[in-house]
């Protein structure tokens, strides 16, 4: 009976301590990877069941500030290669499942 | 077929106009007036407003005058037309006066270049035009004509009216676009201006820099990422928790250090590789001078008996040094291959300016450090325990302290005219040990004959006057009766290294005290030691009661202090600068002299000459000026008044140690030192026991 209850638990406390948004790999400048970090999370606090719209937004809202042409990828589990003009890309986990990829190629 | 059935149309439209707009005339000409005194009305009002500018010569009216009436009646007749011609008649045979006069006058005419379009010349003008027009307008009007015949068709209205209308507004625009001109004073003309050459010009910037990037993310990994993310997060606050106030309360300060540290950092971290590379090059190519130092020894010595030889290593000099003497050189006590240089000049005329430099041997081509002053730098002197400081003394009589940790190019103290500075050159300084607060302190000795003891209290130097020297005679009558002070004038003094308060100053007259630092008006004791100023003096480094002198009277002396005349004399032949102790040895001096040569002797192996007398400088005219030991390494610096420092290495024969008896195990340390120099001395001492003091109890060595 109780492990059930722990686990549930176990699983509650990962939500809550791994909600925070966590950069596993990015050659930006320091200003332009906060903002895009922000912009991530806003994105995808707001679209948090639909992924499309929240990488839509994030290219949307990045293409304005930064200039065309960018892409955005978010998924649970995906692998890539990808390439990007330099000091233009972020890969980043958020949500303890969510991962974010950003980077500019025109 | 619709060319001809358009014409038909134009002609009937347009010849018989005026008599068959007769039925609509009436309104017609109505629209007309209106229109023309429309256009009329609105020309007037338009130039009104525009001509409102009186004429210069204008009468001035009152408004009396201006509302004065004159009634003048206008008539067609011309007055100036006679009224009263009469022509003869034949038939009546008589003179009649003829009734009708012409009234017309002509003022002004002009040929006009415009027809009347419903003149003859015009109609044949449209003809012609018609003609040529005529192919382009086939099938666009062909029908239309037809239609409006029927649709604008009303009972009542005859049909070449409608025709004519539906012509007119055919024929309208193409009219207004031809102005119809008059064949005789109309010409056309055309030129086409010449076009600019084309040019294609094209470039291509280079597209921006492109990475590849992958990597895969699935749940897994995500979730490692996170702990891992968070181990380091506590890690990181399990750290600064104890110093977590303080580090608060740091912060600011810290950070905008930080900012200015990291800026400098960047240079300082390239300064320092520079810094190692500079070394590498220098000894890439000064590898064999090098090699030299370290494990030459010269094997004609051992073919030689007990000369020595000198074998010049490297040469030291600088840009900025050029032409200023040598006045002073120094080891420093940590580091064994660096050494202080001062830069002067001895010349009364030729006062300018001043240099400090620290040369290491393993960079012989450019100092450490570099000092510059305004006022030549006559002595130098480095702190035993510090180091990073050193004492220099100048030649407008100030003292400063440099500090070589403090980054500037000033001195970190110097002495003013408020503090007691000399007010002659300061010929040499001396550190003392810190004194019972721990403050650091030097004396200084200068031509104005003071000995002063300067003390860094905090930020500041602090003087104290040590002992003031006097003339032998103390005063001397001047003229009426004034009595001069005559003040010996300080060069050089030692201080001992065993009895803290013992010191010996040389001056200019060529005496050297004994001197207590616990009293301040007298001597212990007086050497009439030379008959010219007195370069410099030394303790013994080993025996406590030994020292030596030398002066510009072209001699060096060895003197043991209870004693008053010297041990030992030696004449160089000329001007003797500098004289110093080896390091190794109580019986080995050097001594450079001013025509450029360096003797070495040793006064356990020749108690009468030189074992070595060797000029060092390239060129006859230059005078050394100083000579310093290495503390450890068999070399010796010598500086010449030309700025140069140049390093050289003692041959095996100058450095020899007593031989090793057999059967007995080699002595080495001061006390051995001691007993070999007191040995020496009681064989020079043994004759004046035996003459008593009323000879010349010396032993003189001279050649």
């Amino acid at each position: 009976m109780a492990d059930p209850g722990e686990s549930k638990k176990d699983e509650a406390d990962y939500k809550r301590m791994h909600s925070f948004p966590l950069i596993r790999h990015t050659d930006m400048p320091e200003e332009m990877r906060v903002e895009t970090m922000e912009l991530c999370v806003t994105a995808c606090e707001k679209f948090a069941s639909n992924n499309e719209s929240a990488a839509k937004m994030i290219k949307e809202t990045m293409d304005k500030k930064f200039g065309s042409s960018w892409h955005v990828v978010i998924g649970e589990g995906f692998g890539f290669e990808i390439t990007h003009e330099v000091k233009n890309l972020l890969y980043m986990f958020f949500g303890g499942s969510l991962a974010i990829c950003v980077w500019k190629c025109s | 077929m619709p060319t001809k059935q358009r014409q038909n149309v134009a002609a009937v439209g347009q010849i018989p106009k005026p008599n068959v707009l007769k039925p609509s005339k009436a309104a017609s000409k109505k629209k007309d007036d209106d229109d023309s005194t429309d256009v009329g009305d609105g020309v007037e009002e338009w130039t009104q407003a525009k001509t409102l500018i009186k004429p210069r010569d204008q009468l001035e009216l009152t408004e009396a005058e201006l509302n004065e009436e004159f009634t003048r009646i206008l008539t067609a007749n011309n007055p100036h037309a006679p009224q009263n011609i009469v022509r003869y008649s034949f038939k009546e045979r008589a003179y009649k006066a003829v009734s009708m006069v012409e009234q017309l006058a002509v003022h002004f005419s002009l040929d006009g270049n415009l027809l009347h379009k419903d003149s003859d010349e015009a109609r044949r003008q449209k003809l012609r035009m018609g003609g040529l027009e005529g192919p382009t307008h086939i099938d666009s009007p062909a029908a239309e004509p037809a239609d409006n015949m029927e649709t604008e068709e009303h009972p009542g209205t005859p049909v070449p009216a409608a025709g004519d209308e539906g012509a007119d507004g055919e024929d309208a625009p193409k009219l207004k676009e031809r102005k119809l001109t008059n064949q005789f004073n109309f010409s056309e003309r055309a030129s086409q201006s010449l076009n600019n050459p084309l040019r294609e010009r094209a470039c291509q910037t280079e597209p921006p820099p492109r990475e590849v990037f992958s990597a895969s993310a699935n749940q897994w990994e995500i979730y490692d990422a996170y702990v891992e993310e968070l181990k380091k997060q506590q890690k990181l606050k399990e750290k600064p928790k104890a110093p977590a106030s303080k580090k608060e309360e740091e912060t600011p300060s810290r950070r905008r250090m930080g900012a200015t540290e990291s800026q400098s950092d960047d240079i300082s971290k390239l300064a320092k590789s520079c810094k190692i590379m500079e070394r590498m090059v220098n000894q890439n190519s000064f590898d064999d001078v090098t090699q030299d130092f370290k494990y030459f020894e010269d094997p004609a010595d051992e073919f030689r008996g007990q000369e020595g030889t000198l074998m010049p290593l490297w040469k030291f000099q600088q840009e900025q040094a050029k032409g200023l003497a040598v006045t002073a050189l120094c080891w420093n006590p940590n580091y064994k291959d660096l050494f202080a240089v001062a830069h002067g000049s001895y010349d009364f005329m030729k006062q300018n300016r001043g240099l400090v430099l620290f040369y290491s041997l393993k960079n012989p081509s450019f100092p450490e450090y570099l000092f510059s002053a305004d006022s030549g730098v006559m002595c130098l002197d480095l702190h035993r325990d510090h180091p990073y400081l050193v004492a220099a003394g100048f030649y407008d009589g100030n003292v400063a302290i440099y500090n070589l940790k403090a980054d500037t190019p000033q001195p970190s103290f110097i002495s003013s005219a408020k503090s007691g500075k000399h007010t002659d050159p300061v010929w040499q300084v001396k550190w003392q040990r810190d004194d019972m607060d721990n403050n650091p302190n030097f004396f200084s000795v200068s031509s104005d004959g003071r000995v002063v003891s300067w003390t860094l209290v905090k930020d500041e130097l602090v003087h104290s006057d040590v002992i003031k020297l006097s003339f032998s005679g103390t005063t001397a009558s001047g003229p009426e009766g004034l009595r001069l002070h005559i003040h010996g004038s300080g060069t050089a003094f030692d201080f001992h290294w065993q009895t803290e308060y013992l010191y010996l100053v040389g001056t200019e007259e060529g005496n050297i005290h004994k001197c207590s630092k616990a009293y301040s008006s007298k001597f212990l004791d007086t050497y009439e030691a030379h008959s010219m100023a007195v370069d410099t003096v030394r303790w013994n480094p080993f025996h406590p009661k030994v020292f030596i002198s030398c002066s510009s009277d072209w001699t060096v002396k060895i003197w043991q202090h209870d004693v008053k005349s010297p041990m030992f004399v030696f004449d160089l032949s000329a001007p003797v600068a500098d004289v110093a102790w080896a390091p190794y040895s109580s019986t080995v001096f050097a001594a450079v002299t001013v025509d450029g040569k360096v003797h070495v002797f040793d006064l356990s192996v020749n108690k009468y000459e030189a074992l070595c007398q060797q000029p060092v400088v390239a060129k006859k005219k230059t005078k050394l000026t100083h000579v310093e030991f290495n503390p450890v390494y068999p070399i010796l610096i010598v500086g010449d008044d030309r700025g140069y420092v140049t390093s050289l290495k003692l041959s095996p024969n100058l450095r020899k140690m007593p031989k090793e008896k057999k059967g007995q195990e080699a002595q080495k340390g001061p006390e051995v030192e001691v007993a070999k120099l007191d040995k020496l001395l009681a064989l020079v001492r043994e004759p004046d026991i035996q003459q008593g003091e009323t000879e010349s109890p010396t032993h003189r060595a001279e050649y």
